[in-house]
């Protein structure tokens, strides 16, 4: 994790999430640089690899890594059926990368959207830009996407916070959606907290 | 604007495949048996390094239709191995936009004084490592991501353990120094004062460390883990086994429960037979590996 730009430095002093405790999928992942932004907001982490550990959260991040491998430890630990009880019953949520990957219909379904893998191509097309992403006020997000996914369908009640110029492996559909909300979920294409960024963090969990 | 192949997207990748498994396959369908399983990556190379280690000669890059050949066949990425200073096979890797180069001692060395300047690639390297001085130097070069090298194609964990518990050792010890004493450590290293004081300020390398080097059961996998590997690359030890698809998954999960014994007891449980292995005390100094590369 890189030093936390100055917009966001106002909202960790603050740390606004003292005494929530937020859950992080940690099958795989990098789970350690989203702990280190929920930490820093004065959240208490808690990783979660068995349905049990999902009792008792404020709230739960599904990280980014290979939603290959995190979806079969999903199936592996019987965490699906929990995981969607829980995504479905309201538990605020915060997925990145991977993460929205399995949320999708093709995955836990339990947001009405389609994810593309790879949408933007191989490693060496990974890129940073700065995003404007509806809800978080003030500069924008430095927005870290590596190997990521883009949104290419959505029901009516998912609500797009942010896209990019596409520029990836499939161009001519622009622009690529790369942020989401649907009601408690938040998921973006991108990582916040690979930047330090604790603002979506924030959108998710301080409601 | 955006700004591809930065040192974070790079670093970044690295830390995406933190507490998985990264599994060495010749074959698309043993690609996909892995993928199957639960890698997080897999590195494509013509051989495992046992099968290197029994036949002698050169070993060198894997001809460019095998990797595609593996890249076509899953969704994970891919990783592939160079030869020590060898830039031209890394630029044709390059080309072949593979995720991850390995500068591997696995394979022979081409160059005898200078590892590759992978600062001047876009794609990112991981490079091998016995030391903390080695890591830096690495890193320097611009490496994200470090592995022990450990003793390739053996099945014997003991030089990993060795290269991690080294390498631990030398960050703690780092962090008890003064400023002063920062500087003389630096020499001794051989390692750039810069990355040595970030190392004893952040009490770990700035990139990950990740284990390889004879990782043959879930047992040996939740070993490195605790000693502080934050994933695990498995190369002869699962398609040299009996049944490489299920040790492959009772890997993956000794890897991510690697703190919880009753799972990575279940996960050991009727797994067969591991690799046909070798004592790496028992190797002639000619046959080890890890002394390739400085």
């Amino acid at each position: 994790m890189t030093p936390a730009p100055s917009a966001a430095e106002a909202v960790l002093a603050e740390r606004p999430l003292t005494g929530r405790t937020i859950g992080i999928l940690a099958l795989q992942g990098d789970v350690r640089s989203h702990a280190e932004v929920l930490e820093s907001l004065g959240a208490s982490v808690k990783r979660v690899r068995v349905p049990e550990q999902l009792a008792g959260l404020d709230g739960l991040v599904l990280p980014g890594g290979e939603s290959t491998t995190m979806t079969l430890g999903i199936k592996r630990e019987g965490l699906a059926d929990p995981l969607r009880e829980a995504i479905a019953g309201g538990l605020p949520v915060l997925a990145t990368c991977a993460g929205l990957i399995l949320l999708d219909d093709d995955h836990l379904a339990v947001v009405d959207l389609h994810c593309e893998r790879n949408a933007f191509g191989a490693q060496l097309h990974s890129f940073e830009c700065d995003l404007a992403v509806d809800g978080v006020d003030g500069e924008p997000v430095h927005a870290v996407f590596i190997r990521a996914p883009r949104v290419t369908r959505h029901g009516a009640g998912v609500e797009v916070i942010a896209s990019v110029p596409h520029e990836g492996i499939e161009a001519g559909d622009d622009p690529s959606v790369v942020a989401i909300r649907s009601g408690n979920v938040i998921g973006t294409s991108f990582h916040p907290e690979q930047a330090g960024e604790p603002r979506l963090h924030m959108l998710a969990f301080a409601g | 604007m955006r700004e591809e192949s930065t040192f974070r997207t790079n670093v970044g990748l690295a830390e995406m495949l933190r507490g998985g498994v990264i599994m060495d396959v010749v074959t698309p369908d043993e690609a996909r048996i892995a993928e199957d399983a639960g890698a997080v990556a897999v590195m494509a190379l013509e051989r495992v390094p046992s099968d290197i280690r029994r036949d002698g000669g050169v070993a060198r890059m894997s001809d460019p239709s095998m990797i595609k050949g593996i890249q076509e066949a899953v969704s994970i990425p891919v990783m592939a191995k160079v030869r020590i200073g060898h830039f031209a096979e890394a630029q044709i890797l390059q080309a072949l936009e593979v995720d991850f180069i390995d500068e591997s001692e696995v394979l022979t060395p081409a160059d005898h004084a200078n590892h590759i300047d992978k600062h001047a690639f876009r794609v990112p390297f991981v490079c091998g490592a016995t030391n903390l001085g080695e890591a830096l130097r690495r890193i320097s070069e611009g490496a994200v991501m470090i592995r022990s090298k450990g003793e390739a194609g053996t099945g014997d964990v003991v030089e990993a353990v060795r290269h991690l518990r080294e390498i631990t050792a030398q960050i703690k010890r780092l962090q008890a120094l003064s400023p002063m004493e920062l500087s003389t450590e630096a020499k001794e290293l051989r390692a750039p004062l810069e990355l040595v004081r970030e190392v004893a300020e952040r009490g770990e390398l700035p990139v990950p460390l990740f284990c390889a080097g004879g990782i043959a059961t879930p047992a040996d996998a939740s070993m490195v883990m605790q000693l502080g590997a934050q994933s695990v690359f498995v190369g002869s030890g699962i398609f040299k086994s009996d049944d490489p698809a299920r040790r492959a998954r009772a890997i993956v999960e000794a890897t991510t429960h690697f703190d919880d014994p009753e799972r990575v007891a279940a996960a050991s449980t009727g797994l067969g037979k591991a690799m046909e292995s070798i004592e790496v005390r028992s190797l002639p100094e000619s046959a080890t590996l890890a002394g390739r590369g400085w």
